[in-house]
């Protein structure tokens, strides 16, 4: 047992690192999203999926077969644009899915638990529109199989780290991450938009009496959520290299997970918990087997629930200092 | 309360008085004519399955298998389900969990040891109860939202386990689960009917059960904790006991719908027990009227009869394009929710304290709609202690 730990600790470690970074970007749609209307947003992982999806058209429109050859900038380039193009789509699914399901319900005062099941209703809509009619029309195959993506960041080492080694696909996710957060994190701290935000978060109507439209805030917020959940899926599509219409479910409880291992409200303890995550999800399959990684996760839920309720930073988005 | 006519509740409340003038009239009948009501109830019970009634509510497949799964399911799980989110205010998104371990546990002893029926389905109600009662005792501290997700989390863990368990089948399920042996000189064997009559029992038992709950002293400390978790404490009511109680009461309920599914469906795998099935259970709770009986027993009977009887109209089909309307269902199933959240978030037929509860605008859920525990709240150090 203490060979294999030994033999694998580093390269799990690499893979958790960059699962996390995932995990981490969808759970900033969550952590925002409940800081500024105290809701799960429960068909965030939906506002995934669509990314998944609309990396994928841009992928397989440009390939011929099953691998895209690229030299390093062309590479960063596509990286950039399916970014940018799922961000743009996610970000844009978020904004009409608030308008739709959430904010009929938020003028009129309703329960959270109206709200929850409004949510669960979307994401089961959108989940078999696109097993049904977007993925059979689009591209022409079964909703309800996966669907691979061509690949276009080859496998190939970058560095050896010990036992281990970091490929080149691994170090771009987190990059490519850690850059999008640093970003948003600065958004929110320093921008009239993001006083906005914290703001709203901080008290609503004394936001309204000081002159801060609620309406325009949570719009922005469920936008800039939507957009984390693009890049995300532009990264796990090229990591993972395949998707489907139910791609969001357990990435979605999972990412949930992360925003509230690290403080839900909080964007640097979506940033830490998605890691932690990550990293303990690993660590535990070199012990358990890879196919007890989701039990895994849900029982730090529970246990992170059950011990620290408020998360591991506790310090919330209303909280964060300008 | 009068006088704080907001025009669209006072449409609300109009549209529905003959619902309201039925339940004045029902408080005030005699006992003859309440008694004579329920004999009707249980005559047009039993000859729902008469194929008259079938060849309209369900032309596409046997309406008596119909009967029993999904609809009689459906409704036995909801009643167990609202006695958690409906009476004591508890939002449970894993309650596909006890269905499990309710059918997991008729299947392992009727297949591995061979027992009857009957006394597993009493094991299984067992065993839900104790998995409610462990699941329960280092969460329901947890409110709202939080608990929402714990318990999702906890249906996942039980369907992850079943399937990455291979003593027991694995994610090949299993197979050969024997029938019920026979009862009252009716044999459980392949005709459909004996097993509509024994979850017909099921349900009127469940629903004798619930009601006599909700008016007890139970009740009542479940519908303080519903409304103010931390008032009720304060009056003296041991509000954990009585989460801890609603959660395993409504897991017992759940294990027992369980046990029966598996006896009749003779086959069963974890893919029978997914996340969809929590959520479609609490949704026919909310969508009927969470906390009113009759109202969760239509919505289970809404949810679960309209996508079959889907299946069968014909100018959906043609609308579709000669696809079958029945991959549909669970889509316009979606749809139908936000749609009704949108328009009439308390239900079909809301229980009344509930209705009020809205029109004062608190929400109307209780802890359900109150805050979760934030880092500057005082429950959170209460928590951390």
């Amino acid at each position: 047992m203490l060979q294999t730990l030994q033999d694998q600790f580093l390269g799990s470690t690499i893979g958790g690192l960059v699962l996390g970074s995932i995990y981490a970007l969808v759970a900033l749609g969550y952590t925002m999203v409940y800081g500024v209307l105290r809701l799960i947003n429960f068909a965030h992982s939906e506002i995934f999926m669509i990314g998944t999806m609309t990396s994928l058209f841009i992928l397989a429109s440009i390939a011929t077969s099953g691998h895209i050859v690229l030299g390093l900038g062309a590479m960063i380039l596509l990286l950039l644009a399916l970014m940018l193009a799922s961000a743009l789509l996610s970000g844009g699914s978020a904004v009409v899915l608030e308008q739709v399901a959430y904010r009929p319900l938020r003028k009129r005062g309703s329960s959270k638990l109206a709200a929850l099941i409004s949510a669960i209703g979307a994401s089961i809509f959108l989940q078999e529109l696109f097993a049904l009619v977007i993925i059979p029309n689009v591209f022409g195959k079964s909703g309800r199989v996966p669907q691979n993506a061509p690949r276009f960041v080859d496998r190939d080492t970058l560095f050896p780290v010990g036992n281990a080694v970091v490929r080149t696909d691994q170090v771009l996710v987190i990059i490519g991450a850690v850059i999008v957060m640093v970003v948003l994190d600065q958004l929110v701290r320093r921008t009239r938009i993001g006083r906005g935000i914290r703001a709203t978060a901080q008290d609503p109507e004394a936001a309204v009496l000081m002159g801060v439209s609620i309406d325009r805030i949570v719009r922005i917020t469920f936008l800039l959520g939507g957009a984390m959940a693009g890049v995300a899926s532009a990264l796990y599509l090229m990591e993972l290299e395949n998707t489907g219409y139910r791609v969001g479910f357990v990435l979605g409880i999972k990412a949930f997970t992360a925003a509230v291992l690290g403080g839900i409200g909080n964007l640097r303890g979506a940033l830490l918990g998605g890691i932690v995550l990550g990293l303990v999800e690993n660590w535990s399959a070199i012990f358990l087997g890879s196919e007890w990684k989701d039990v895994t996760a849900f029982v730090v839920l529970v246990l992170v629930l059950m011990f620290r309720p408020t998360g591991i930073l506790g310090e919330s988005l209303q909280r964060a200092r300008a | 309360m009068k006088g704080d006519g907001v025009t669209t509740q006072e449409n609300t409340r109009r549209s529905f008085q003959p619902v309201n003038g039925a339940r004045d009239w029902w408080q005030h009948a005699p006992m003859w004519q309440r008694y004579l009501l329920y004999i009707a109830l249980i005559v047009f019970a039993l000859i729902l399955p008469a194929p008259w009634i079938g060849s309209f509510m369900s032309p596409a497949s046997d309406w008596t298998s119909v009967l029993i799964f999904p609809i009689g399911t459906y409704i036995l799980l909801a009643i167990g389900l609202n006695i958690v989110v409906g009476l004591a205010g508890m939002l449970d998104l894993g309650f596909v969990a006890f269905f499990a371990i309710g059918a997991y546990t008729v299947a392992i002893f009727g297949t591995k040891f061979g027992w009857n029926v009957w006394p597993t389905i009493l094991v299984g109600i067992v065993l839900a109860a104790v998995s409610g009662v462990i699941l329960g005792a280092p969460t329901l501290r947890l409110r709202g939202d939080y608990l929402a997700i714990v318990t999702l989390g906890f249906g996942e863990i039980v369907r992850i386990t079943a399937n990455n368990t291979n003593s027991i089948g694995g994610a090949r399920g299993i197979t050969n689960i024997p029938h019920p042996s026979p009862i009252f000189g009716m044999e459980f064997l392949l005709d459909p009917a004996p097993y509509y009559y024994l979850i017909l029992v099921a349900i009127v038992l469940v629903i004798v059960f619930s009601v006599r709950l909700q008016k007890s002293r139970v009740g009542r400390a479940w519908a303080a904790i519903r409304e103010d978790e931390d008032a009720a404490e304060l009056m003296g009511v041991p509000t954990f006991k009585f989460k801890l109680l609603a959660f395993a009461i409504g897991a017992m309920i759940g294990g027992f719908a369980g046990g029966i599914y598996a006896s009749k469906a003779v086959f069963i795998a974890p893919d029978n027990f997914p996340f969809i099935l929590s959520a479609t259970i609490l949704a026919a709770v909310v969508l009927g009227g969470a906390g009113n009986l009759p109202g969760v027993i239509l919505g289970a009977f809404l949810v679960a009869w309209i996508p079959e009887r889907l299946r069968s109209v014909e100018w959906l089909r043609h609308l579709l394009g000669d696809k079958d309307p029945a991959e549909y269902r669970i889509l316009l199933f979606g749809a139908v929710l936000v749609l009704m959240m949108a328009l009439r978030p308390e239900g079909i037929l809301p229980s009344r304290q509930r209705k009020a509860e809205l029109r004062e605008g608190t929400g109307g859920m209780g802890s359900l709609g109150g805050e979760v525990a934030g880092p500057d709240t005082e429950v959170a150090a209460e928590v951390a202690k």
